[in-house]
């Protein structure tokens, strides 16, 4: 479980996040949905550790996390699996490199044994007869694909995903979204995905917290959400003509 | 101020780009790829402009010294000096900081603003070393080599301007090649190159690594890593001349 407590983030005169509380449960997809700009990318990057919060906790289970250096923060980062917005594969490997990278780096596992383990996690993403080729030669689903392959191949307990549809056809997003959701289930890992897609919340959303301006407007499931009362949250559902014309 | 502030931050930089590798395996095997990518693919334009630059060295100290007083192996002398002086480390260094300078930067910089830094540091990679120390570990190995390439092939050229045009004769040229040479010289030109191998590789790291914004801020930075680091190695020049030389 990932906890937020009373959060305050603010970039000089521009408060990002105000007093921002969350539980973000084991084992389950959490989204944080909201427009663009309402501070859902801080919040994620400030539970990674990228930026640092103002004020406020973030606790990885029993650990505080906020308080903790660069050196005590490592075992908790070795747990964290990241899926970037534009994928973030390094330029100069390989897909079979950018996958075993972490392995390289941090287990004493042998050529074999990292092969093997590659090869796994390129077989569950559906990454096929692509070790060699670099990501230049990827399409955007098959990047964002390998960039989940990498983000789970040290068994991490956490994944994040920011904006893990954006820039795909809506058939692959929904691929892309189920594959997430599948791993999340298989690794029993606490997963939090930034969306602002409306498809990700009813196809994944365990749960859903709705962030506008800063603040927390609402938390609930993605059976709950059409039925909310919250007018900011239903605005941002039912924006476009169609999604409103499925409501009546 | 503002100058005050970006100074410490590149020595907090260097701090860290000197921290204890986390894998020193995977550190090894990324020296290596940037000794070819900042070395061996730097041997070339070495060569190319060392050639030119010898024989238009020797064609001027020729033309300068076109008076009956003046022995004519002075053009071998003077082409030998000038090269391994000044022109194997600090011109060559100059050009090194366009080509080798920009690819640094602007490769660190690409990896910053397309969030490959952060995916590293997510995996709780220490990047400054990571990216830093192997290129900086590179440049300091492979540099004096090009100096070395520089000085052999920036001579050849002078030889070959020589011959062909008739300036001086083959046995004059090798003989001011050869005339009162001091073996220091070459020692002198060898640690001036290390020094601006290190001011290239970390100034043009720092300016990557810290890069915001999108591709246009990234040719930025790589524009201003040429030409700091082209000021220092001009100004570390004249330091170590006193230093070296006096």
């Amino acid at each position: 479980m990932i906890r937020i407590i009373n959060s305050y983030k603010a970039f000089g005169n521009n408060k990002v996040l105000d007093n921002v509380s969350v539980n973000f449960e084991a084992g389950k997809t959490n989204l944080v949905i909201g427009r663009s700009g309402s501070g859902k990318t801080v919040l994620l990057k400030s539970i990674v550790g990228l930026l640092e919060l103002d004020s406020g906790e973030i606790w990885y289970d029993n650990t505080r996390f906020d308080t903790l250096d660069f050196k005590s923060r490592k075992s908790i980062r070795r747990e964290i699996g990241m899926l970037f917005q534009g994928s973030a594969l390094f330029d100069s490997m390989t897909v079979e490199e950018n996958v075993m990278f972490k392995l390289d780096m941090f287990t004493n596992m042998s050529r074999g044994e990292k092969k093997k383990r590659v090869n796994y996690c390129l077989d569950r993403v559906n990454i096929i007869d692509a070790n060699n080729l670099l990501p230049s030669e990827l399409s955007g689903g098959m990047r964002k694909r390998v960039a989940i392959a990498r983000a789970i191949v040290l068994y991490p307990g956490y994944l994040f995903c920011d904006e893990p549809n954006s820039g795909l056809d809506p058939e692959t997003a929904i691929l892309i979204d189920k594959l997430i959701k599948d791993i999340t289930d298989e690794f029993k890992m606490t997963t939090i995905v930034n969306t602002h897609d409306m498809n990700s919340v009813m196809e994944i959303g365990e749960k859903v917290v709705y962030i506008a301006e800063g603040i927390k407007q609402w938390e609930g499931t993605n059976r709950e959400i059409l039925k909310s009362d919250c007018k900011s949250l239903n605005e941002f559902i039912f924006a476009s003509e169609l999604t409103r014309q499925l409501k009546h | 101020m503002k100058l005050l502030a970006s100074i410490g931050r590149y020595f907090i930089f260097l701090g860290k780009s000197f921290k204890k590798p986390e894998k020193h395996r995977v550190y090894y095997r990324q020296t290596m790829k940037e000794l070819i990518n900042l070395g061996v693919n730097s041997i070339g334009i070495v060569i190319v402009i060392s050639v030119f630059m010898g024989a238009a060295i020797t064609l001027q100290t020729a033309y300068n010294t076109d008076n009956p007083i003046y022995p004519r192996y002075l053009i071998g002398l003077g082409c030998r000096d000038s090269i391994i002086l000044e022109f194997s480390s600090t011109m060559v260094a100059l050009i090194l900081a366009g080509k080798v300078g920009s690819h640094i930067a602007s490769e660190i910089g690409s990896m910053r603003i397309t969030e490959q830094i952060d995916a590293l540091d997510i995996m709780g990679v220490n990047t400054i070393s990571y990216l830093i120390l192997p290129k900086i570990v590179a440049t300091l190995i492979f540099f004096p080599f090009l100096t070395l390439i520089s000085i052999t092939f920036g001579i050849f050229g002078g030889y070959l301007s020589a011959i062909s045009t008739g300036v001086v004769s083959s046995g004059d040229f090798i003989y001011g090649l050869q005339y009162a040479f001091v073996p220091y010289n070459i020692t002198y030109s060898l640690i001036k190159t290390v020094v601006f191998a290190f001011i290239i590789s970390s100034v043009s790291g720092f300016q990557g690594y810290y890069v915001s914004g999108g591709s246009l801020d990234v040719g930025k930075a790589s524009t201003r890593s040429v030409v700091y680091a082209c000021i220092l190695i001009l100004l570390f020049n004249l330091v170590l001349t006193q230093l070296l030389l006096s």
